[in-house]
């Protein structure tokens, strides 16, 4: 395999590893105002995601240096193009990172439970609108710089993409709440993921047609089918109490998505309006030996990471009962 | 404003600002986990406590620096397109390496430490915080290599056809010397401004007689590390300028207001310069000294601004070469000076706090607490210094800042972005001091709160 596909992959993967992870984190926020009635329940409610939130941050600062080392037109491009909506993003993972860790220091947690709410919001819906650009296609020039403006972002085919990663994270966020809590706010996070499973399901659906029937290929169909098959399965093994099962079908689900992203951009990795700009997995790549430096330090270091990541999960596996 | 300097300011303001925290968060880390380690060889619960305590401001602390971290892994790609795709090839690695090495480091096993103190065998426990500790100072290393390779860029070479720089000797990178001097002289800093830190609060606390055994602790050994550190800085930083004459002699001949090549050159102390017309109005000076400190001898050649901006002419063509020379000067000199002047304060306070002694008067503690602004200062100064004094390059010889810029960058969402992020920085300042005064003054909790372990709230965090 070549070098450039390689990279492509891992990016894919560090991607995938970021909405997985850090999708349940935003999805808990975003359910907090609703799922917590109590100081108590929305104390708990950010203890289910404390120990690991930050390290499922990291997927995402991760994905953008590699970005930056195997692909530097791509990340100069991207980040330079998409700046509003990214300049967001940022704003809303400090306010939301500083709500997290400040909010049960302070004497008051009421401002730090909208900005967490916020700051979980923006970047679920946001990442989405990005994504779906990526997908679509923006205006570049010869120079692969991005010449289109803020307005250019925000077609309905992107926020509707928007809307369904928002719905993904969200059910994301109800299911791993049903499965690490208990009593009353186990079932109402087990009545928040029936409603935002079917709006998933509708918004998702729509979303990944339309993104099969405009970049898809015949191996995308099954990623789609997939995707489908993961928020289904979310959903029923939610009806039957199944927790863990939830997660890990909606955990899929995530996976399959972000495959079908992946596999509709491949071999671009920035698809411009007119094709002879695009960036695409050679044209943007770095030299071969750079490829093949960070190549061995991925290859040593990825499972290290995921080994004591999952080590981390397996130490926090308890579920949390809500203290008065 | 134009982009460019709208651009500067933004990079310039985040990065100073995010470099408040991580010095801090540095330095603590380690001294936290020293705290933890006596408290595990010992059993003394006092060292427990002292954990606690400290590991609250600590996290309190690193929470800024994370948030703020994350603006620098991206902004170079919004703001510095033209960089990004020139540089990519070789920069783009080691920022790599600190997120898969350092970044998931630090943060997980934080993670883990901050909840795992009823979940861990106590040695593992303790393993946690170690491992965080040495993520935070890992990450250090992999973004100074990035930094020292705009300084000094080495182990590559420029793609005629692409016109950009390409990776051709990642170990040279790695090992670059400027990072080797670089890395010891902002982790020594890191040890002095955490060292100042954790004096300054727990001469503070002395004073009003607060938990005196705890904090007499804290305090000897804070001061003991800051003047161990303070002499690491001097050092390293010492080994930086030898480094600094070699491979950029502007920056060097700015920072001391050094016009014309001379040998036997004094180490300047106060100067008012004529920028225009390349020389100065008053400059008192130490004989010798900046040829002595520059390259070990008496009689040592230094380079002057004047004849340095007429060799790059010749080399790079027309243009200015020159840094702004005033803020090179003063950022230099008073780096020098506040870090000297830490340094010496905990010597004065280790005297003074000898054999059991705790100064009275309102004056010991009044000036322990002025004193933990130092580091921060001489670190803010001296990234100032280095950034300002390579001007006008970004990447030393190879890329102008000028050229660095996103072409496609629009003033107003430049401006936008920029008052944005200053805004919400500020904002978050206030309430971080706040919170940290909170916890000051709140003081250590109980022996009994810390012994007991309540699976519902761990006791530092949430």
């Amino acid at each position: 395999m070549e070098l450039t596909t390689v990279w492509f992959l891992l990016i894919a993967v560090l991607w995938t590893g970021y909405f997985v992870l850090e999708g349940f984190d935003f999805g808990v926020g975003i359910l907090l105002p609703f799922l917590g009635r109590d100081e108590a329940e929305r104390g708990t409610l950010v203890r289910t995601i404390g120990p690991v939130w930050d390290g499922n941050e990291v997927w995402l600062l991760v994905a953008g240096g590699a970005t930056f080392a195997a692909f530097p037109e791509w990340y100069a491009t991207l980040f330079s193009g998409f700046y509003l909506p990214l300049f967001l993003i940022l704003l809303a993972l400090i306010v939301r990172g500083v709500a997290l860790e400040y909010r049960a220091k302070s004497d008051g947690t009421r401002g730090w439970d909208r900005a967490f709410f916020w700051g979980s919001l923006g970047p679920a819906f946001l990442w989405g609108v990005a994504f779906a650009n990526i997908v679509r296609g923006v205006p570049l020039d010869a120079d692969h710089e991005y010449t289109g403006t803020l307005l250019d972002l925000l077609n309905p085919y992107a926020l509707l993409g928007g809307l369904a990663t928002l719905a993904l994270f969200t059910l994301h966020g109800a299911v791993f709440t049903a499965l690490k809590t208990t009593g009353e706010l186990r079932e109402r996070a087990r009545t928040a993921a029936r409603w935002t499973g079917l709006a998933t399901l509708a918004l998702g659906g729509a979303f990944l047609l339309i993104t099969q029937l405009m970049t898809g290929t015949t191996a995308t169909w099954a990623s789609v089918a997939a995707a489908a098959a993961g928020i289904g399965g979310a959903l029923a093994a939610t009806l039957r109490g199944r927790d863990g099962w939830a997660f890990a079908a909606n955990a899929a689900a995530i996976v399959a998505v972000t495959v079908t992203l992946f596999g509709g951009l491949w071999p671009d990795v920035m698809p411009a309006l007119d094709p002879a700009n695009s960036l695409t997995v050679h044209n943007a790549a770095s030299t071969p030996y750079t490829l093949g430096v960070m190549t061995w330090v991925a290859v040593i270091f990825t499972p290290v990471v995921l080994a004591y990541q999952a080590w981390t999960y397996w130490v926090f596996r308890r579920r949390l009962q809500v203290t008065r | 404003m134009d982009v460019l300097d709208l651009s500067r300011w933004q990079f310039g303001i985040t990065t100073v600002y995010h470099f408040l925290f991580v010095p801090l968060t540095i330095g603590l880390s380690v001294l936290v986990a020293g705290f933890q380690t006596a408290w595990h060889r010992t059993g003394d619960a006092t060292y427990l406590r002292m954990t606690k305590f400290w590991g609250k401001l600590f996290l309190i602390n690193f929470a800024m620096g994370v948030v703020t971290g994350i603006v620098q892994e991206f902004q170079f790609g919004m703001n510095w397109s033209a960089y990004s795709r020139f540089v990519g090839d070789v920069f783009g690695a080691p920022l790599a390496m600190e997120g898969l090495m350092a970044f998931f480091l630090e943060s997980t096993f934080l993670g883990l430490w901050i909840f795992g103190w009823d979940k861990l065998p106590k040695r593992v426990h303790l393993a946690t915080i170690w491992l965080a500790a040495i993520g935070t100072n890992l990450s250090a290393y992999f973004i100074l290599a990035a930094n020292s390779w705009m300084q000094h860029p080495v182990g590559y070479r420029l793609n005629p056809r692409t016109g950009r720089a390409e990776l051709t000797d990642i170990w040279a990178v790695l090992t670059n010397v400027t990072t080797l001097a670089a890395f010891p002289h902002v982790v020594f800093g890191a040890f002095v401004t955490a060292g100042a830190f954790v004096a300054g609060v727990s001469v503070w606390q002395l004073a009003r007689k607060r938990e005196v055994a705890l904090f007499r602790a804290s305090a000897r050994t804070a001061l003991v590390v800051t003047l161990v550190a303070s002499a690491g800085v001097m050092l390293s930083g010492h080994w930086q300028a030898q480094i600094m004459t070699e491979q950029q002699p502007m920056k060097m001949a700015a920072a001391e207001a050094l016009w014309e090549d001379e040998s036997s050159a004094g180490f300047s102390i106060f100067a008012v310069g004529d920028v225009e017309n390349g020389r100065n109005h008053i400059n008192i000076q130490i004989p010798y000294g900046l040829s002595l400190l520059a390259t070990n001898t008496l009689d040592g050649k230094v380079e002057g601004i004047n004849d340095i901006q007429a060799r790059y002419e010749k080399t790079y063509g027309a243009g200015d070469y020159k840094p702004v020379v005033g803020l090179a000067y003063w950022s230099f000199r008073l780096m020098i000076g506040f870090g000297a002047l830490a340094g010496l304060l905990a010597l004065a306070g280790l005297w003074l706090t000898r054999r059991g002694r705790t100064p009275r008067g309102p004056w010991f503690h009044r000036i322990a607490v002025l004193g933990i602004g130092l580091p921060f200062l001489a670190n803010t100064l001296g990234w100032i210094f280095t950034e300002m004094g390579r001007q006008p390059w970004t990447v030393f010889g190879i890329m102008r800042t000028a050229a660095a810029v996103s072409p496609g960058a629009d003033v107003g969402e430049v401006a936008a972005t920029l008052a944005g992020f200053t805004l919400v920085y500020a904002v978050l300042a206030v309430i971080e001091v706040r919170l940290l005064l909170k916890f000051i003054r709140k003081g250590p909790e109980p022996e009994d709160a810390v012994r007991r372990d309540d699976p519902a709230l761990p006791a530092l965090s949430y």
